[in-house]
């Protein structure tokens, strides 16, 4: 029941984290180079152009809803379980989700290098 | 990419890292919270560690916000990983703690991943697109798309 409970949090982490990540994604696409607008228009338009985007308040809801489903996923399962595979899913998780719903092309070099990296962490943290 | 995105994709790392750091080592002094007890929370709060953690975790926010205003997501999430590089290389040659042949194989690991990624263009969407269009022998190959990148930096003619 225990390891059902942790499981059901890590999914919970991955989901929350990366509906987060591809809303907050697509906010920063939408704002456009914030460099260009800072250095153009100065700091007050950047945070006005972000903070009114809806995309970006519903994308800092989820990774606010991320980070509390860590705390729940920690006080139940091990940190050595929870934490690397939520950070390693969540990794592929955003690959496939940035290809369906941000366009982004990730070629055969994005693929390898998501997996790479994902598996990397798994060790790094376990 | 110009030193700028250099400099704010290093942001990403070392803020990550150092944030993390710092909150998870105060976080070890305050003691475990819960939902029953949250007056702990803002003893929590109270630590100078996990108040100066979350000061730089909110610098980490500002530069990955900053990066995915110009970089796709698959691009900048690797350089978010290589924190936990940082942070190994911090424990091995700052602190002297061991580390074993598995984390090491994981700092390959991730370091090979990122390298890939970095060999790359960094944005595959919209403006790489629309410079794409503007190529009138332009395919939609990976390799077309890297000229279309190096054509925007100024690398190429």
């Amino acid at each position: 029941m225990r390891t059902l409970y942790t499981w059901g949090a890590i999914l919970a982490i991955v989901l929350a984290s990366v509906v987060g990540d591809i809303l907050l994604s697509r906010a920063m696409k939408q704002v456009g180079d914030v460099g260009e607008l800072w250095k153009r228009s100065g700091l007050i338009p950047v945070l006005r152009a972000t903070l009114g985007n809806p995309n970006f308040l519903f994308g800092l809801v989820a990774t606010a809803m991320a980070f509390f489903s860590m705390l729940f996923g920690l006080s139940w399962g091990d940190v050595s379980l929870v934490a690397p595979a939520a950070a390693s899913l969540t990794f592929i998780g955003n690959a496939v989700a940035a290809k369906i719903f941000l366009r982004e092309r990730v070629d055969q070099r994005r693929w390898i290098a998501v997996s790479l990296v994902a598996a990397g962490v798994a060790l790094l943290a376990g | 990419m110009t030193v700028d995105k250099y400099l704010v994709l290093g942001g990403v790392t070392v803020f990550a890292a150092s944030g993390d750091s710092l909150l998870s080592h105060g976080m070890q002094e305050t003691g475990g919270i819960s939902l029953h007890h949250l007056t702990l929370v803002i003893a929590a709060l109270l630590n100078p560690w996990v108040a100066i953690g979350i000061l730089l975790l909110l610098g980490f926010f500002a530069t990955y916000m900053i990066a995915l205003s110009w970089a796709d997501l698959t691009y900048v999430m690797p350089a978010t990983s290589m924190g936990y590089v940082l942070l190994a290389l911090i424990a091995r040659f700052v602190l002297h703690e061991h580390v074993s042949l598995l984390r090491w194989l994981g700092i390959a690991l991730i370091t090979g991943g990122v390298g890939f990624v970095a060999g790359g263009p960094e944005l595959t969407t919209n403006r790489a697109a629309a410079a794409n269009r503007e190529r009138p022998s332009a395919d939609d190959s990976v390799e077309s798309e890297r000229e279309a990148d190096e054509t925007r930096r100024g690398v190429r003619p």
